[in-house]
């Protein structure tokens, strides 16, 4: 099996859960990852405790950051705003379940920037870690 | 609209010894993991010949001072290497005179030059502007940037499902009198080679002048300024073997006499007072600050060795390579290319998308087997927009880039299918 494509990934990717726009929906956000032009719009819908009662993503993405919002928004539903936005990383790379290399970053990470902007109302103050230019990796050549 | 060159791609007519053209390239012997490197994104950044290596090391080993500055050996030699520099990239690009070269950090930055000295001064309220559907973003930004302060207006010319520019539209832009053209030699997307003499002629025809972004063209084809008659033509080094941080803008003597200043600061003067300055002569007037002397260096002896090998005969195996990687993608079912069939204005890159896989995906796949290409919009969205896609995967080709190569690339991709399961 492969490393990095496994069976999981690849059926998120061609077979994304919640994928579409919702009709009725309380908080959206669309998002691109500028490295590639991938773009990611998240439709969040709230109950009346504020918590999320629907979710759903559309977009065009390779399959890290479509499996990986795929399998987030899976995880959504009962949470508040403030819960969303305390989500880290690692939930995602946890769902995911394989190494991502410090190029795939952005992609795995576009769905959870996506949604915390959502959140927000605004986009996300946000840093990937790990990714190019890393001060760590400066030694390399 | 194809111009009117030679119907047949003759192959192996060039005589390019591969074997000692790939020995002048140290990175070609890369190992990825336990594959040989197969480099399919010179487009993007090109491998760097030794020879402009060694001469950026003995400049820096023995030679370094700056320029136009200090009275003594050192800075005579830095000044004498620079300019020597400065008439190597003339002689390359067919200029009368060396002081119509103006060293910049890359093409982009001598596009944003043109735009903002020469827009500036001579682009205003309901000016119009043409640029066309295929130009990357450094040839469009800062037109949009002009526009945006002048109050000028831009018209596109569309891309045919070929590929090519499309005559009408052109011709219609030109009917409504712009002040300038800009258009790429070379699409960096879709790999075609557009008449640009031609075009050069239908623009002045409508009383503008025609800036052409060369990035893509200056490693690939013969250039000459006077032959294509245009008046501002834009390189950068990396893409043509050299360093970067370096590039280069052609632009007629007295075009740039009559342009303000770009930049602020030292070299550029002549005179600075506390009331205010006056600028120097071209190209000095356009290059404030120390500039990147080692770099212009190593961009004067990537093209002398790109004369060494003969631009004729770098053509010549770039077409061929174009044409051999259309014949073997056309062979993958569910792969379709973007930009023209072969023809002798089909050069690379060449830009595909797979069926049921996403190009970041392609691309990583392929970087398993040790062949590295470009995944992405590649900086030009709107001509993304107008093939109705997000992304593409990318390969392009350098003067080393042989068949058995293109034949990896092609294993790698039905390595991806395979994964997918498409």
């Amino acid at each position: 099996m492969d490393e990095l494509y496994r069976d999981q990934i690849l059926e998120h990717y061609k077979r994304p859960h919640h994928f579409g726009r919702l009709d009725d929906y309380d908080l959206d956000f669309e998002d691109t990852n500028p490295f590639c032009g991938d773009e990611q719009h998240v439709f969040i819908k709230l109950d009346d405790d504020g918590r999320v009662s629907e979710v759903s993503f559309e977009g065009q993405g390779c399959a890290i950051s479509t499996a990986a919002t795929s399998l987030l928004t899976d995880e959504l539903t009962g949470m508040t705003r403030e819960e969303l936005l305390r989500l880290p990383k690692e939930t995602v790379l946890e769902l995911l379940g394989i190494e991502i290399s410090a190029t795939r970053m952005k992609c795995a990470m576009l769905g959870l920037k996506v949604i915390k902007s959502a959140s927000l109302g605004e986009p996300a103050d946000w840093e990937d870690e790990g990714e190019e230019g890393d001060p760590a990796e400066a030694g390399v050549v | 609209m194809a111009s009117s060159t030679p119907e047949t791609v003759a192959p192996q007519s060039h005589g390019l010894d591969i074997e000692r053209i790939r020995n002048a390239f140290p990175t070609l012997s890369r190992m990825i993991g336990d594959e040989p490197l197969v480099y399919l994104d010179s487009g993007a950044s090109a491998q760097r010949v030794l020879a402009s290596i060694e001469a950026v090391d003995r400049y820096e080993r023995r030679h370094h001072a700056n320029v136009h500055r200090g009275s003594h050996t050192l800075s005579g030699e830095a000044t004498d290497a620079y300019e020597g520099a400065r008439a190597t990239v003339a002689d390359h690009l067919g200029a009368r005179d060396r002081r119509e070269i103006v060293f910049v950090r890359n093409a982009t930055e001598a596009i944003n030059l043109v735009a903002r000295a020469w827009g500036g001064a001579n682009v205003g309220a309901g000016d119009r502007i043409v640029l066309t559907e295929m130009e990357h973003h450094s040839n469009i930004v800062p037109w949009q940037q002009l526009a945006a302060a002048s109050g000028a207006a831009i018209d596109w010319v569309g891309v045919d499902d070929r590929g090519e520019l499309i005559r009408e539209e052109l011709e219609a832009a030109l009917a409504r009198e712009p002040k300038l053209v800009a258009v790429t030699h070379i699409s960096n997307v879709l790999g075609t080679l557009n008449p640009i003499a031609e075009i050069a002629s239908m623009a002045h025809d409508a009383g503008a002048l025609i800036l052409v972004d060369g990035a893509q063209a200056m490693p690939k084809t013969a250039i000459d300024v006077a032959e294509l008659d245009v008046d501002f033509y834009a390189v950068t080094g990396h893409k043509a073997y050299g360093p970067t941080g370096i590039g280069a803008l052609w632009t007629r003597l007295e075009l740039l006499r009559a342009m303000p200043p770009f930049l602020g600061g030292g070299s550029m003067i002549r005179k600075v007072t506390t009331e205010g300055f006056t600028s120097a002569d071209p190209p000095a007037k356009f290059e404030a600050g120390t500039p990147a002397i080692a770099q212009a260096i190593g961009l004067a002896a990537a093209t002398r060795w790109l004369d060494m090998v003969g631009m004729d005969s770098v053509l010549a195996h770039e077409r061929e390579i174009a044409a051999y990687s259309l014949e073997r993608l056309a062979e993958v079912p569910g792969l379709r290319v973007f930009g023209p069939p072969a023809s002798p204005d089909r050069v690379g890159p060449v830009s595909f998308e797979v069926d049921g896989i996403h190009p970041h995906d392609v691309a990583e796949i392929l970087d398993r087997h040790g062949v590295a290409v470009r995944a992405g919009h590649h900086c030009a969205q709107p001509l993304m927009q107008r093939l109705g896609i997000a992304a593409t995967a990318r390969a392009s080709f350098g003067v080393y880039t042989t068949t058995g190569e293109i034949d990896r690339f092609i294993d790698a991709i039905g390595d991806a299918k395979r994964v997918f399961g498409v």
